[in-house]
C-alpha cells in the first residue's frame, strides 16, 4: 500500500498467547469489528517503538477493555469502575520511572469515574489516558452513555436519549481543555485507515510526551460497537465516520507543556528528626527528684484564653517529671470565642479514664465555666476562678475557691495572653502538684521568642506572688476533707 | 525517650517508623489532624502525601501505591470509610496490603463529630461486598496509637490485606507520654508489585475471576488466610480478671473507662475485672471464653447500641449470662456511671 508500512507481526508488546483468558487462546474477547483490538494494537505498537515496554504499566477498567491485561505483556493493574486515573496516579508517583496507561472506556471515565479525570488531568499528571468512546456501555449490554447521542436508542432510552431528561452528549476534550494543566489532548477516531493512522501518531506522542516527562495526556477515539449497535463491522466503522465524528469533532484540543509556577522546597528530615526523637528534652537524671503529687483537673474558659495550651503545659511538667498523664480537650467543629476545655490528670500509677467528670481541682477562666463545672469538682476540691471576686449569689460549699485574677495581672504585665500562665503559677503555688521550676524549663523550650519568655517568667512570679500574698488563708470557705 | 504526644500524631509517627511514604487521603473531622499531620511529615521523609478529590478517590490511590509494593495509608472518619467501602472491597479482593485509620464519630448519616464505636459492623464485618474480612485493631492510649500502627503494617504485608486501625475522637485527640524505640523496619519483599520493572513485568494485580471454580479456589484461598489470622494474630488485655465475678468487656476509650470502673467497683466491694479486645477481628474469642470460664456475669460497654456484644455472646455461647451498657450520640460514659449500672444489672447475679 502507497504510503503505508504494512506490518506483518504481533508486536511484541502483545503475549503469544493468551494463557490468562480461559479458551481460545489464540483469539480476543472483542467482538469482530471492535475498536478496541484496534487502539490494542497502536499502543502495543507504540510500546514497542519507543522501547517501553518494560516500564510499561497497564491499568485497565471496568467495561469491555476489563481484560486488557490477557493481552499486554506489560506490568498489570485491573482496577474497579471509574477509578483507573486515581489508581493511575499513585503508582507513578510511586514508581516515577514507569509509563503509566490509564485505559478507559466512556461509561468508565465520563460517566462514573467523572471526578477522577478531571482532578488527575488537573495535577498535571504524568501519565497517558486512552479513553475509547463508542457511545454506548458495552460489556454491560447496551446501556447508554454520558457520549450517547440525541436520538440513540439504547437498552436504558429506549426511545431515544432524550436532552430533556439526560442532558446532551459530554464532551470531555473540551472540558477537560477548559483546565490549565493538561499537556496534549487530543480526539481521533478508527473509521478508516487515514484516521487510524492519525490515532496511532496520537497516541505515540501521548506516550512519548510521559516519557519526556511532559505531563498530562488524554487520546479519545471514537471507536465502532458493531455488536451493540446491531451493525455489521463496516456499516459501525462508517456510522462513527459519518455520525459519531460530527457529534464529537476531531482534532488537537491540547498541545503544549503548561508553565506552572515553582512550588516551595520541602526539607528533607531523617526518621528521627521526624519522629522528634532526639529533639525532646534531656532525661531528668534522677526521676522523681521534684515532689510531686497526683491531680485530676478540668480547664475552662473561652477559645483563646490558652485552655488547651494550659492543660498541655501542666501535661509536659508531669512528663518530664516521670509521671503518667492524659490530656483531653473538648474539641468541636472549628471556631473563635467558643468555650474550651480540657481534663488533664497526672498520677504515678497508669491512668484509667482520660476523661475527668470529677475532677479534684477547677480551673475557671471565666464566669460561664465556673457556673457550669464547679458543682462537678469532688468534696475537698479547689476551685481557682479568674477574677477578683464570685458572682453575686455563687456558692459551690464542696470546695475551696481561690479568686486569682489572672487575666488583670497579664493585662499589668502588658498581655492577656499570659493569664494561663498566672494561672499555672497560682495552681502550682496553691496545691504543690508540680515544681515551679518544671514549668520555667518547659516554657523555655515552648516559648522561642525570648522577649516572651521574659514575659512568661513575669507572669509565673506575679501568680505566685499573688496566692502569696494576696490570699488569706481562711478567707474562703474550707469545708471538711479538704485532702490535697 | 518519652515525648507528649497527640494519639492522632501518634498514629502518622508509627507509621513513618513502619516505612510508609504514601499517604492519600482526604479531610473529614476527627480524622483530619491525620491528614495534616502526614501532610507534614511524608515528604520531608521523602514520601508522597496527596490530598484526594475524594474518599472514593483517596482509596484507588492507595489500590494503585500498594500495586507498586508502596507501605501506604489513608485516615478517614464513618462518612469517609463509607464512601471507601468499594476500594477496601478491591484492595482484600486484589489482596493488596494497606493501612486504614477508622477516627470513628457520631452516625448515622452526618452524626456528628462527638465519638462513637458505631463502625464496629461496617469495620469488623466487613462494610464492602463479597467474602473478606479486615483485621481491625483497637488501640486505646497514645502509646497504642503508634504501636498498633507499626503492628498494622506488618500485619498488612504479612496477609496482604487491609488492616484498619479503629478509634475514636477522645483517643485520637488526647495527649500522652509516646516513647518512640527507634529502629529498623525490615519490610518483606514484595515480589508480586507491579512497579513498571522487567522483574515484575509478568506481575497482574486484579480482583476478576470470571470462572465459577477459579473464584471459588480464590475465596477459599482468602479464607484460608483469614483462618490462619484467627489462629495467630488475636490480641487482648486483662486487669484484674484472675479472681472476678464480674467481667467487664470493652475496646478502645471505653476501656479506658472500664479501668477506672473496675476500680471503684473493686472499692465498693464488687470483684470486677476487665478483659479488653485489641484485635476486634480476628476477635480474642478463646481468650474471652477461658477469662470468662469462673465469673459470673459479664457485662459490654460500647459507644453503640449492642455491636460487639455479638461477637462476645457468640465466643461464650451462653455459657455466663450477658449484660449490655452502650451510650450513643457522642456521649462518653463517667466510671460513675458505668459503675452505677453495673450495680443495677449483675448485682442480682453475683
Amino acid at each position: 500500500m502507497n504510503g503505508y508500512e504494512v506490518i506483518h507481526e504481533k508486536s511484541p508488546a502483545f503475549y503469544d498467547r493468551f494463557e490468562r483468558k480461559a479458551e481460545l487462546q489464540q483469539q480476543t474477547h472483542y467482538c469482530p469489528g471492535c475498536g478496541h483490538g484496534i487502539v490494542h494494537k497502536l499502543i502495543a505498537e507504540a510500546l514497542t517503538d519507543l522501547g517501553l515496554q518494560d516500564r510499561t504499566i497497564l491499568v485497565s477498567p471496568v467495561g469491555c477493555s476489563v481484560f486488557a491485561y490477557y493481552y499486554f505483556d506489560v506490568g498489570n493493574v485491573q482496577v474497579a469502575h471509574g477509578r483507573a486515573p486515581a489508581a493511575a496516579t499513585a503508582l507513578k508517583r510511586s514508581c516515577p520511572e514507569s509509563i503509566v496507561i490509564s485505559y478507559q472506556g466512556d461509561g468508565d471515565l465520563a460517566a462514573i469515574g467523572t471526578a477522577e479525570i478531571v482532578h488527575a488531568a488537573n495535577r498535571g499528571e504524568n501519565i497517558s489516558v486512552f479513553f475509547v468512546n463508542n457511545s454506548v456501555y458495552g460489556m454491560t449490554g447496551g446501556q447508554m452513555a454520558p457520549t450517547s447521542l440525541i436520538g440513540e436508542i439504547t437498552t436504558t432510552s429506549p426511545w431515544g436519549r432524550r436532552a430533556s431528561n439526560e442532558g446532551l452528549p459530554l464532551h470531555v476534550c473540551e472540558l477537560l481543555a477548559a483546565l490549565e494543566t493538561p499537556t496534549y489532548i487530543e480526539r481521533v477516531a478508527l473509521n478508516d485507515m487515514k484516521n487510524i493512522m492519525k490515532a496511532k501518531r496520537a497516541v505515540k506522542k501521548a506516550l512519548q510526551i510521559q516519557k519526556d516527562g511532559g505531563g498530562f495526556s488524554l487520546v479519545e477515539i471514537l471507536s465502532p460497537c458493531p455488536t451493540i449497535m446491531k451493525m455489521d463491522p463496516v456499516v459501525a466503522r462508517k456510522w462513527v465516520g459519518e455520525t459519531l465524528v460530527k457529534a464529537f469533532p476531531l482534532g488537537v484540543f491540547r498541545d503544549r507543556k503548561p508553565e506552572l509556577p515553582p512550588g516551595p522546597k520541602i526539607p528533607v528530615k531523617t526518621v528521627a528528626e521526624a519522629l522528634e526523637v532526639e529533639e525532646s528534652a534531656p532525661e531528668i537524671a534522677s526521676p522523681r527528684r521534684h515532689h510531686t503529687r497526683d491531680l485530676t483537673l478540668k480547664i475552662a474558659g473561652f477559645g483563646g484564653q490558652g485552655i488547651l495550651l494550659m492543660g498541655q503545659l501542666l501535661a509536659e511538667m508531669a512528663l518530664r517529671e516521670h509521671m503518667e498523664v492524659s490530656w483531653l480537650p473538648s474539641y468541636g467543629p472549628e471556631m473563635r470565642s467558643g468555650s474550651a476545655h480540657c481534663h488533664v490528670s497526672l498520677s504515678h500509677e497508669r491512668i484509667g479514664s482520660p476523661l475527668i467528670t470529677q475532677p479534684e481541682v477547677l480551673i475557671a477562666m471565666n464566669e460561664l465555666s465556673l457556673h457550669k463545672f464547679a458543682a462537678s469538682v469532688v468534696s475537698g476540691g479547689l476551685i481557682l476562678y479568674n477574677h477578683t471576686k464570685l458572682p453575686e449569689g455563687f456558692s459551690a460549699p464542696q470546695a475551696r475557691i481561690v479568686c486569682v485574677p489572672a487575666s488583670e495581672i497579664a493585662d499589668r504585665l502588658g498581655s492577656a495572653k499570659v493569664a494561663n500562665v498566672v494561672m499555672l503559677a497560682a495552681l502550682l503555688e496553691e496545691t504543690e502538684c508540680l515544681p515551679a521550676e518544671s514549668a520555667i524549663s518547659v516554657l523555655e523550650t515552648v516559648v522561642k521568642n525570648p522577649r516572651l519568655l521574659e514575659l512568661n517568667r513575669q507572669a509565673m512570679k506575679a501568680g505566685r506572688d499573688y496566692v502569696d500574698t494576696e490570699i488569706e488563708v481562711g478567707a474562703v470557705a474550707q469545708p471538711d476533707g479538704y485532702s490535697y | 525517650m518519652r515525648q507528649l504526644c497527640k494519639g492522632n500524631v501518634a498514629i502518622v509517627k508509627g507509621a513513618v517508623l513502619a516505612g510508609c511514604r504514601a499517604f492519600y487521603g482526604y479531610p473529614i473531622t476527627p480524622a483530619s489532624e491525620i491528614a495534616e499531620y502526614a501532610a507534614l511529615l511524608i515528604p520531608e521523609v521523602g514520601g508522597t502525601f496527596l490530598q484526594a478529590e475524594s474518599e472514593v478517590s483517596a482509596i484507588n490511590m492507595v489500590y494503585g501505591a500498594s500495586s507498586a509494593g508502596m507501605r501506604v495509608m489513608s485516615a478517614s472518619s464513618g462518612p469517609g470509610l463509607s464512601l471507601m467501602q468499594e476500594g477496601i472491597s478491591y484492595i482484600a479482593g486484589s489482596e493488596l496490603p494497606c493501612v486504614l485509620v477508622d477516627v470513628v464519630r457520631g452516625g448515622p448519616g452526618l452524626g456528628n463529630i462527638a465519638p462513637e464505636q458505631s463502625d464496629y459492623f461496617s469495620m469488623v464485618k466487613g462494610g464492602g461486598h463479597g467474602c473478606y474480612r479486615n483485621l481491625v485493631l483497637a488501640p486505646a492510649s497514645v502509646q497504642e496509637m503508634f504501636d498498633l500502627t507499626v503492628l498494622a503494617f506488618d500485619l498488612a504485608d504479612r496477609y496482604r490485606n487491609p488492616v484498619v486501625i479503629m478509634t475514636d475522637g477522645f483517643v485520637g485527640q488526647m495527649m500522652e507520654p509516646l516513647d518512640i524505640q527507634l529502629r529498623e523496619i525490615e519490610q518483606p519483599a514484595k515480589d508480586w508489585a507491579v512497579k513498571g520493572t522487567a522483574e515484575t513485568r509478568k506481575n497482574l494485580i486484579t480482583s476478576i475471576f470470571l470462572e465459577t471454580d477459579v473464584l471459588e479456589a480464590h475465596v477459599n484461598k482468602l479464607e484460608a488466610k483469614y483462618q490462619l489470622a484467627q489462629e495467630l494474630e488475636t490480641r487482648c488485655d486483662e486487669y484484674l480478671t484472675e479472681d472476678a465475678d464480674v467481667l467487664l468487656v470493652g475496646f478502645g476509650i471505653v476501656s479506658r473507662v472500664l479501668r477506672s470502673t473496675v476500680d471503684q467497683l473493686r472499692a465498693q466491694g464488687l470483684k470486677a475485672g476487665l478483659f479488653r479486645p485489641i484485635t476486634l477481628w480476628p476477635f480474642p474469642s478463646r481468650e474471652l471464653c477461658k477469662t470468662a470460664q469462673h465469673v459470673k456475669s459479664v457485662m459490654v460497654v460500647e459507644l453503640n447500641t449492642g455491636m460487639m456484644v455479638q461477637d462476645v455472646k457468640l465466643a461464650l455461647n451462653g455459657t455466663v449470662p450477658v449484660e449490655f451498657y452502650g451510650r450513643t450520640g457522642g456521649n462518653v460514659p463517667a466510671a460513675e456511671e458505668i459503675t452505677a449500672q453495673v450495680f443495677a444489672r449483675t448485682s442480682a447475679l453475683v
